[in-house]
């Protein structure tokens, strides 16, 4: 139990990893996160689920190396284990039929992508996929997500591969001359907010999946909260989905920099170690 | 003994407060096995003791200090292990100048026996023995979510019958609100280890990172994973927030997420230990009960030049614990009393703002003095502030599972057995009672164990 069978990169510093999880694999649903630690030193991270395998056992999850905690998840080789994982989390995505849908992945919000768009085609929608990176090089997962997508969009923020322009950009054209039951968008909390001013006076029901601070992750500190609607929700056990229209996402950004002085100390702390 | 010697109590010695206030060391040094004599042999040895009237969970008290007059540590740790298989944790948390010494007959002519203080010393001294563990094997299992106080005793209650106790705990080292929630000063981590380890030594079986509701379904547990009974053990773990503005600000954090971020993640150790926490020269502590003590006493640890407790009422109308509150003066915790906070401004370098309250002579609901707002309001300058207003029961399982019946704050509805709404399924601690104490959650626990055992027609050793 906790093995990573599988470490793969799939980009300069982006690294997909396989782990033996029979619990989680079983219970896993569209849209849940596990919370990782990789060393008994390390802080709780959450880490969307990209896929997994009830058969085998085992989730995958991507996740992209910046800080320390990431740095320290790209460092356990296959056969070795993470000191903790704890999944699968937060509230699943509800999986109706609403006609055709827009799953919008954006950098590290590909990988989320693939489970969503699988389980709204496989629940009868029509399912169109935008994934986007700054450039070639760090455009993950293309063929995976397009095996799940009735049609799939690439775009680039250079035009170094696909269309060039954000996913909004694609999304706007898709919204001439589509009528859109449903749009999915993850990826930097930037690039969601855009999607939310994009499709509100279109009225399309929006959902965003947010990526604040954790700890715990069951509901119990708090320090994930997120004003949705004038409401305060902990994205861990009320989300980590919501009404993109209704997320105050100035607050989310403000709270997301909390600890970036820290970050950067814990940081340098273990590459002196190492 | 001499008259006026009875009256006084062995004082227990504490570490002195320049020394301890720097680290996250016990303060309370426990009494010596001398003192420990001494403070004994004040006991009257009642006949119809009152004090065991106020312990949750039965402790005969003047039978074990008996023997701890006759310097019988090891006979005193095997009576209050009769009805308590956690003294030393009880011995050092139990809020027992409100329970059993609170009847003992010693306070009319002065003071109380330090019965705490002897449960403890019980615990230190009287060297842990093999738990008897003659009862046979039963083919029943049980499942205990939560491995809180509460969870904790009751599986050892069952593993004591010979029955199989699966201990799950969503979180990634065992014991629940004693080792995310209390600090170490007040309960040292080895402490909480060994007893976990006896627990483990008496066949229970404990996962930690299996959170009951997501990793496995709850219907699954009497289903699927084929338990015979379940006990939902979930503890209070949703934080309560003010609902101000500027609750969201950088430095402002829920009791919960400031105590787990030091006990839980070592956060006092950072950067060895990866998770953070803003260490504010002036902080701020919202609450008046245990964990705004122990909030309050954690931020002095972590190097804050003042520390401030905010409460809405007076010292005398504060939930916490007498000597949680006398510690924290000692240390140089400012009380600011008839303070309701109203908003938090400003950004690293913040302002609490409060409006001033005022005492009246009506009572609230609790029995406690009501307060009503005044016109003046104050500014506090702060850089930290910690909302330590209580927690609510967690919603989790509740939430998942609609045929539990629920009460007004969200705890689970249960019967004077602890029986839920649903067969087969008891719940005990702060997810049946809110927000309580450890010894409480225990005394739940213990008749929640009494009450599955009866269910699967499993005798008890008592």
């Amino acid at each position: 139990m906790g093995k990573i069978v599988r470490k793969e990169p799939l980009a300069e510093g982006v690294v997909l990893l396989e782990i033996e999880a029979e619990r989680v694999a079983r219970s896993a649903q569209v849209g849940q996160f596990v919370v990782l630690m990789p060393y008994e030193t390390s802080e709780r991270i959450p880490i969307s689920l990209h896929n997994w395998d009830r058969d085998k056992g085992t989730i995958e999850i991507v996740f992209q190396v910046v800080g320390r905690t990431t740095n320290e998840l790209a460092s356990l080789e296959v056969g070795e284990e993470p000191y903790a994982l704890l999944g699968p989390l937060g509230k699943p995505l509800e999986l109706h039929k609403y006609g055709l849908v827009v799953c919008i992945g954006g950098g590290l919000g590909i990988p989320p992508i693939y489970n969503i768009a699988r389980g709204l085609r496989e629940a009868g929608n029509k399912v169109i996929s935008i994934i986007g990176a700054r450039t070639a090089s760090l455009l993950i997962l293309e063929e995976r997500i397009r095996s799940v997508s009735d049609k799939l969009i690439v775009c680039t923020d250079d035009g170094s591969y696909g269309e060039k322009g954000f996913v909004t950009d694609v999304l706007r054209k898709l919204l001439e001359g589509n009528k859109i039951d449903l749009v999915i968008a993850i990826g930097p909390v930037p690039m969601m907010e855009a999607v939310a001013n994009l499709t509100r006076p279109f009225e399309i029901k929006t959902i965003v999946s947010l990526n604040p601070l954790m700890l715990d992750a069951t509901g119990m500190c708090g320090v994930c909260r997120v004003k949705v609607g004038g409401e305060t929700k902990f994205a861990c056990v009320d989300g980590p989905k919501f009404d993109a229209h209704q997320v105050d996402f100035a607050d989310l950004k403000r709270r997301l920099a909390m600890y970036k002085e820290e970050e950067r100390r814990a940081l340098e702390e273990w590459k002196a170690r190492i | 003994m001499e008259g006026k010697d009875i009256e006084k109590r062995t004082p227990v010695p504490e570490r002195p407060v320049e020394e301890r206030i720097r680290d996250f060391g016990e303060v309370s040094l426990g009494y010596s096995k001398e003192e420990a004599i001494k403070e004994a042999k004040r006991c009257l040895g009642c006949r119809r003791p009152l004090c065991v009237e106020g312990c949750p969970v039965g402790v005969e008290i003047p039978a074990f200090i008996e023997r701890i007059k006759e310097g019988d540590f090891k006979g005193a740790l095997r009576k209050i292990k009769e009805k308590n298989l956690l003294p030393s944790i009880c011995g050092r948390v139990c809020p027992s100048e409100y329970q059993c010494e609170s009847k003992c007959v010693l306070g009319r002519l002065g003071a109380p026996i330090s019965i705490g203080a002897l449960e403890r010393a019980a615990s230190d001294y009287g060297e842990e023995e093999e738990e008897e563990m003659d009862a046979p094997p039963k083919p029943k299992r049980v499942a205990v979510i939560g491995s809180g106080p509460a969870g904790l005793t009751c599986a050892a209650e069952l593993a004591r019958d010979g029955i199989e106790v699966f201990v799950f705990e969503a979180l990634h080292q065992l014991g629940g609100v004693l080792r995310y929630g209390i600090p170490s000063f007040r309960l040292p981590r080895n402490v909480i280890d060994r007893q976990i380890q006896r627990l483990k030594d008496m066949g229970v079986r404990m996962e930690g990172n299996v959170l009951v509701g997501r990793t496995i379904p709850f219907s699954d547990l009497r289903t699927k994973e084929g338990f015979d009974a379940v006990f939902i053990a979930t503890g209070a773990g949703l934080p309560q927030l003010l609902g101000i503005k500027g609750e969201n600000l950088e430095g402002v954090y829920s009791a919960n997420e400031f105590l787990t971020r030091v006990n839980l993640m070592r956060a006092d150790l950072f950067p060895q230990y990866g998770t953070p926490i803003k260490r504010g020269k002036k902080v701020a502590v919202i609450g008046g009960g245990n964990v705004a003590m122990d909030s309050a006493r954690v931020a002095l640890r972590l190097g804050a030049e003042e520390v401030y407790i905010v409460y809405r009422r007076t010292e005398e109308e504060m939930p916490a614990r007498k000597v949680e509150i006398e510690h924290a003066k000692e240390e140089g915790i400012r009380f600011l009393y008839l303070l309701a906070p109203l908003e938090i401004r400003g950004n690293e370098e913040k302002e609490l703002i409060c409006r001033k309250m005022r005492l009246s002579d009506e009572l609230d609901e609790s029995g406690r003095r009501k307060v009503s707002p005044t016109e003046e309001t104050i500014s506090l300058p702060v850089d930290v502030v910690v909302v330590a207003i209580g927690q609510r029961p967690n919603p989790l399982i509740p939430s998942l599972e609609p045929r539990l019946a629920r009460g007004r704050k969200g705890e689970i509805l249960v019967d004077e057995e602890m029986r839920t709404s649903l067969e087969g399924v008891w719940a005990g601690g702060d997810i049946a009672s809110g927000a309580a104490t450890v010894i409480l959650a225990m005394g739940m626990a213990k008749k929640a164990a009494q009450s599955i055992k009866k269910y699967l027609g499993v005798s008890s050793r008592e």
